[in-house]
């Protein structure tokens, strides 16, 4: 019964219980009644046809995040890097328009070719984590972290000195861009389709690469057994690159996102942690791309909830980052039991 | 700058740096054991946070301090759990708790929000802090900053002079010879990340209740340290005093960084203030270069002299991890 698929399922649903226990014993701890900020995350984030769109303009990046960060994870590479691969996606975008402010070329142009800079962005990054490991033998966990911290720096600088502020330079990030260069939205709403329409993309894409080619088939060979790979004639090092540059360029198109749709220009933390946060989702997910979609959308619907608990209730917004938290923690933890129960009840 | 103020500066760069330096000897305890401990970002702010809460509530320095440990130890304790006996991935237990453990301590300490409270008060030694030069450099500090200081040689003397300590490396190293030797692995790997989280704890408060004093939330600055810290980790090779001397570098590059602002007037302040981060990977390039295959190649076809050299150059730096370093030891 165990090694079922349903078995797996119910796992979960016991480390989800566990999770919303552990979370309303902390809500009760500080004397918040668990029910009412649950309702009120609920209400918060799929209350309204406007708060349905606000979690969507949040699940766009996060979605394609993940999916970059599927095909790392296949190739057994842990890309913690995604957060500044991400930030260079936005940099390379804001670039992009502004080497066009003054063209005559039509703005939808200018808006693709700004994706192809974020795309270029992030893949360079990435593939600076890839080449610091490959040739410079620095774990991408920690070159990833490294690099991070630099391109924050970068943004910071670029925020500050290069592409400041007519007047004063401040926190509030570059010169808006001009409304030309935003992404079409639907309505009033926040929500740009053709973003939307993007990330579903990415994320059929990967879900094709890795199940549907021989390509995915070798990266996960990689993945799996370096050694084994190698000896089977898989060119291992160029595999771990190839997967870099696809999530390094699926996290720039990211920060393109936020730029053209969401912030219309270069702010410090234009990534949003939604870099750390496509780690948890896939490691919630187990890596399988068929589960990233509501997934993805349930952590932004956590992350868009929380938003007004400071107003109704007087709790941090950081709720929701600690029950997604607790929760990816349970399903680890939950999923280690699973194993050991396998094993024991194959070994008698 | 006269001679006084430039001490008066180092001081405060050996006092600012007491934080990381316990941060780094936890880590390193653990990780020489065979168990990273990743958490420690989020670790380092909640136990600044609860550290400083408790201090609070009981107008007691060392009940916060022991708070703060406390809560190390209680993450680590889960790392422990997850890794040794449930055999899930390390680095993803640990990243997992550094963004809860951070998001926590933002979510419980919202209420302690730029509140006034207890600090720690500079307590020169008396006669020792007369010497010239060394008194002021060491024997004018805090209590935490003269614990760090000692909790330097403690671990290095435990790591390389005691039977344990001999026993610590081989468990790290070569766990299935240890296991041999009468060790119990498994139960020494629970101790040193339970320990090393202890000291990493002690990292929090020494920030919330000493060099930064309060719980400033999300601008405090201290989110980041913890993975700073982890890059000197590897900086130090595993090596206490190594890696203690990793974190003053860091202390002095962004003391470094405050003192140049004046001067460097086109450069944002905010970009000095992280540059020591991209130095940072500079040097885990250099300490990890010579672990690389193709370095290896190229030194081999270099003639005899120059090859001799750059070798000399390469060892000196280079750090190679415990060789169990995040592998499930099983006895088969």
């Amino acid at each position: 019964m165990l090694k079922s698929r349903w078995s797996g399922l119910f796992f979960q649903l016991i480390a989800l219980v566990l999770s919303l226990t552990v979370v309303s014993l902390i809500l009760l701890s500080i004397g918040a009644s668990p029910l009412n900020a649950f309702s009120n995350m609920l209400t918060g984030s799929v209350g309204s046809t406007r708060k349905i769109a606000e979690v969507l303009v949040s699940f766009v990046p996060l979605l394609l995040v993940t999916a970059g960060l599927l095909i790392t994870f296949s190739a057994g590479l842990w890309n913690i890097g995604v957060e500044g691969q991400i930030v260079l996606g936005a940099i390379a975008s804001v670039w992009v328009f502004r080497i066009f402010i003054d063209s005559t070329l039509p703005p939808s142009l200018i808006i693709f070719l700004s994706f192809l800079g974020g795309m270029f962005g992030g893949a360079l990054w990435a593939a600076l984590t890839g080449l610091l490991k490959t040739f410079g033998g620095v774990n991408e966990i920690f070159g990833g972290l490294g690099l991070n911290f630099v391109a924050n720096a970068l943004t910071l600088y670029l925020i500050f000195g290069a592409w400041k502020r007519e007047g004063v330079a401040s926190m509030s990030g570059t010169e808006p861009l001009p409304d030309s260069f935003s992404l079409d939205q639907l309505g009033e709403l926040r929500i740009s389709p053709t973003a939307l329409i993007v990330a579903i993309l990415a994320i059929v894409f990967v879900y094709f690469v890795l199940n549907g080619t021989y390509f995915g088939l070798k990266l996960k060979a990689v993945g799996k057994n370096f050694r084994a790979a190698y000896l089977l004639g898989i060119p291992t090092w160029q595999y771990s690159m190839y997967s870099f540059l696809i999530c390094g360029a699926l996290a720039g198109i990211a920060g393109a996102v936020q730029v053209a749709a969401v912030y219309h220009r270069l702010i410090p933390s234009i990534s949003s942690g939604y870099g750390y946060l496509g780690l948890m989702v896939a490691m919630l997910i187990n890596y399988q791309a068929i589960w990233a979609i509501p997934v993805a959308f349930f952590f932004a619907a956590l992350n868009i909830g929380s938003i007004q608990l400071p107003i109704v209730m007087q709790l941090d917004s950081s709720l929701s980052g600690v029950l997604q938290g607790i929760l990816v923690l349970f399903v680890l933890l939950v999923e280690g039991f699973r194993q050991k129960f396998i094993k024991r009840s194959s070994q008698t | 700058m006269t001679q006084e103020t430039l001490l008066i500066g180092l001081a405060g760069v050996l006092a600012a740096a007491a934080p990381i330096v316990f941060a780094v000897l936890g880590e390193t305890l653990s990780e020489r054991a065979g168990v990273i401990n990743l958490s420690m970002n989020g670790t380092i702010l909640l136990s600044a946070m609860g550290g400083f809460a408790v201090a609070y509530n009981t107008d007691s320095l060392v009940l916060g301090f022991l708070a703060g440990m406390l809560i190390g130890a209680l993450v680590a304790l889960i790392v422990a759990f997850a890794s040794i006996t449930l055999n899930q991935s390390q680095v993803a237990v640990g990243f997992v708790l550094a963004l809860t453990c951070r998001d926590l301590s933002y979510f419980l300490g919202s209420p302690y929000m730029n509140v006034p409270g207890p600090r720690l008060a500079s307590m020169p030694i008396p006669i020792l802090s007369d010497i010239p030069i060394l008194g002021t450099l060491l024997f004018r500090q805090d209590a935490i900053t003269y614990i760090s200081f000692l909790a330097i040689i403690l671990c290095w003397v435990w790591i390389y002079r005691t039977r344990p300590g001999l026993m610590l490396q081989g468990i790290g190293e070569k766990p299935a010879a240890a296991f041999i030797r009468g060790a119990n692995v498994n139960l020494m790997r629970y101790v040193y990340t339970v320990i090393g989280g202890a000291l990493i704890g002690l990292a929090g408060p020494a920030f919330s209740l000493g060099v930064r004093a309060g719980w400033m939330g999300t601008i405090s600055g201290l989110d980041g340290f913890g993975w700073i810290a982890l890059s000197i980790t590897i900086f130090g090779g595993w090596n206490p005093a190594r890696a203690a001397f990793g974190a003053y570098l860091f202390g002095l590059l962004q003391w470094l960084g405050l003192v140049l602002q004046p001067v460097l007037t086109q450069v944002p302040s905010q970009v000095l203030q992280v540059a020591p981060f991209p130095l940072m990977i500079l040097t885990l390039l250099l300490v990890n270069i010579g672990n690389a295959e193709w370095v290896e190649r190229t030194l081999a076809a270099m003639p005899e002299r120059t090859r001799k050299f750059f070798a000399k150059l390469l060892r000196a730096m280079r750090a190679s991890p415990p060789a169990s370093l995040g592998v499930p030891f099983e006895r088969d």
